[in-house]
């Protein structure tokens, strides 16, 4: 998979945190989250003026490095870390205010796997539902063990149990108050392929009877595969709120790079259908294309310059990387 | 007031007894049991009676106040420090419930366990000297607020605590050493004055005062200041734990 290690350098490429702007819905999403900061005990801020909304039914994935904030963010939702500035609603409720019937709303999956050792899955999935203040409904639980495989399991306890089957009894529990918001914190960092497989089913169920996910991921791959629309989180900033859609194309784009023989000062018009540009004083002609598409037109555009007559000594490819897509993304913008 | 919640709380740190009975219950019954022999039986043959009241008889309620104070520090603390150091208290502070109730859960079933366990002592010693109780409802008045108040320091204790070692350093370096000190195997009036006005400082000596006294009818201090002794602190610590939630101290970032 690969992974969103590196630094994008977003920092430099966003003056502001209203980058993402163009995506601010005019009403409140049923996650709504306005100029959250977060600074920690020993100084770290951990995030810097966050807005976000969520919007009601749909899965929205936070994608971000390591240490970009995703868990802060998401602690602060739940009531777990106070945040430092801003505010947050859940369903319409504030998080702080009113934090009974926001927290009733909300279920979540923790990223650490931390479970009683000697209780069995049974008790605890049971526990879950009555701490979240709702009378006892052994019906619903079972259907939720079922749904997670977990029915078989349900008289063992947990310290019998492997890290794939605890990360299910964690789901199982967040589910047990029949939540309307889930949050999924790295949910499959360290699952194995069916676990995984079972996750992003479970999620798209969850999804057509109402519930809203937001899941935080480091892999392109899973935001891709599972979101409807993803978040890019890099130092505490949202860079960037996108159409799942939308952003996988300008992903999936690579670039052509030619060095010229001579240098051009323009790109000559019989080239204009192609999507060109020149850099390095003209020199290297960068050609766009889709990398995904059926037909990259490569052929063709080598075919054209040679009946243009520019000729070049050299050529090389360059995927897009995620840090030019804001950069570009930041200026179509500006 | 959210009934569940409550209950789920209470509920599962209760089956946490059951689960663990032999440690829980069985080890206290059996070194209570230890102390009658030594003390009632081997100090008991050259001290007979103190006030007029055998001395086996005698230590019952301060044994009893020794078991309380012990249990309720180390079951409370350790039910509210144990989430807190593998992580699962993560659901308690996202789950839709006051600081009351999480409170009212924990603390409630910390008291219950030691008022059970008290109870189950006094059956035991029952078996070894004979009681008699002269003011009952004083006797589970007494119980019920030590419990409650020690639970209390219990759990703050285990929010405080960053170790196992600091968990286990107060009951250790401060309750043991307290009771042991505060007359539970004597009268302070077998003291030399000096002893005896520094012993008066001690505050666990009003605690089982007060609960020998609703046994016995025979008391160091007067009933009415070691009621308010307790009372005192139970407020203080009632406020330290409000404070502890309301600023989210050792619980949130
Ligand atoms: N309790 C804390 N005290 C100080 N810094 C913290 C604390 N928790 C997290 N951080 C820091 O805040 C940053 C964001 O952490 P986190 O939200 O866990 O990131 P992510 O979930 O995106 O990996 C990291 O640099 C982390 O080291
Ligand atoms: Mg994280």
């Amino acid at each position: 998979m690969r992974q969103l290690s590196e630094d994008y350098g977003a920092e430099r490429a966003v003056s502001d945190g209203s980058a993402a702007g163009a995506e601010r819905a005019p009403e409140r999403g049923v996650v709504s989250i306005r100029g959250v900061s977060k600074v920690y005990d020993n100084g770290f801020q951990a995030l810097r003026r966050v807005d976000l909304e969520i919007r009601r039914g749909e899965i929205f994935a936070l994608l971000g490095p390591n240490g970009a904030g995703k868990t802060t963010l998401i602690g602060i939702v739940c009531g777990i870390v106070n945040a430092s500035e801003g505010q947050v609603l859940a369903a319409g409720h504030d998080v702080v205010r009113d934090y009974r019937a926001a927290r009733a709303k909300i279920g979540l999956v923790p990223q650490e796997l931390t479970t009683e050792a000697f209780e069995t899955v049974w008790a605890t999935v049971s526990y879950s539902r009555g701490l979240f203040g709702k009378p006892p409904n052994p019906a619903y639980i079972e259907q939720v063990l079922k749904s997670l495989s977990l029915w078989e399991k349900r008289n063992n306890r947990m310290m019998s149990l492997s890290g794939g089957m605890k990360r299910r009894v964690l789901i199982a529990k967040a589910l047990s108050h029949e939540p309307e918001i889930l949050f999924l914190d790295e949910p499959t960092a360290g699952v194995d392929v069916e676990l995984r497989r079972d996750m992003w089913r479970l999620v798209r169920s969850l999804r057509e009877t109402g519930v809203t996910v937001i899941l935080t991921t480091h892999y392109i791959e899973e935001a891709e595969e599972m979101a409807d629309r993803i978040g890019v989180i890099n130092r505490g900033k949202i860079i960037l709120v996108e159409d799942k859609n939308v952003l996988m194309r300008k992903l999936g784009e690579k670039r052509l790079i030619l060095h010229l023989q001579e240098p051009l000062e323009r790109i000559p018009p019989e080239l204009g259908g192609y999507r060109l540009s020149l850099a390095s004083g003209g020199v290297e002609l960068i050609y766009t294309y889709d990398a995904q598409a059926e037909r990259t037109g490569i052929t063709s555009l080598l075919h054209d310059l040679n009946a243009a007559g520019v000729r070049f000594n050299d050529l090389r490819t360059q995927q897009s990387s995620l840090e030019e897509i804001f950069v570009n993304l930041v200026r179509e913008e500006a | 007031m959210n009934f569940y919640s409550v209950r789920a709380i209470y509920g599962y740190e209760m089956s946490r007894m059951w689960r663990t009975l032999l440690q829980s219950v069985v080890s206290p019954v059996i070194s209570t049991s230890l102390y009658f022999v030594v003390f009632g039986s081997a100090i008991g043959s050259r001290i007979t009676e103190v006030d007029g009241v055998s001395y086996g008889a005698f230590i019952v309620p301060g044994l009893i106040m020794l078991m309380l104070l012990t249990q309720s520090v180390s079951n409370a603390s350790f039910g509210i420090y144990f989430p807190r150091f593998s992580g699962t208290i993560y659901e308690v502070l996202s789950a839709p419930v006051s600081y009351f109730e999480v409170v009212l859960g924990y603390v409630g079933a910390a008291a219950s366990k030691s008022i059970i366990l008290g109870l189950i002592i006094l059956g035991t010693a029952s078996l070894f000297v004979p009681l008699e109780i002269q003011h009952p409802l004083w006797m589970l008045l007494f119980l019920v607020l030590t419990a409650l108040t020690f639970s209390l320091l219990g759990f703050i204790i285990g929010i405080w605590a960053d170790g196992f070692e600091k968990l286990q350093l107060v009951p250790l370096l401060v309750i043991t050493p307290l009771t042991f000190l505060g007359g539970t195997f004597y009268s302070i009036d077998m003291l030399p004055p000096f002893w005896q006005k520094i012993t008066l400082l001690n505050p666990v000596l009003y605690l089982i005062s007060g609960f020998r006294w609703s046994f016995y009818g025979i008391a160091d201090v007067s009933v009415a200041v070691s009621l308010a002794t307790i009372l005192v602190f139970l407020g203080i610590c009632l406020a330290l734990v409000a404070w502890i939630f309301k600023t989210g101290y050792r619980l949130k970032a």
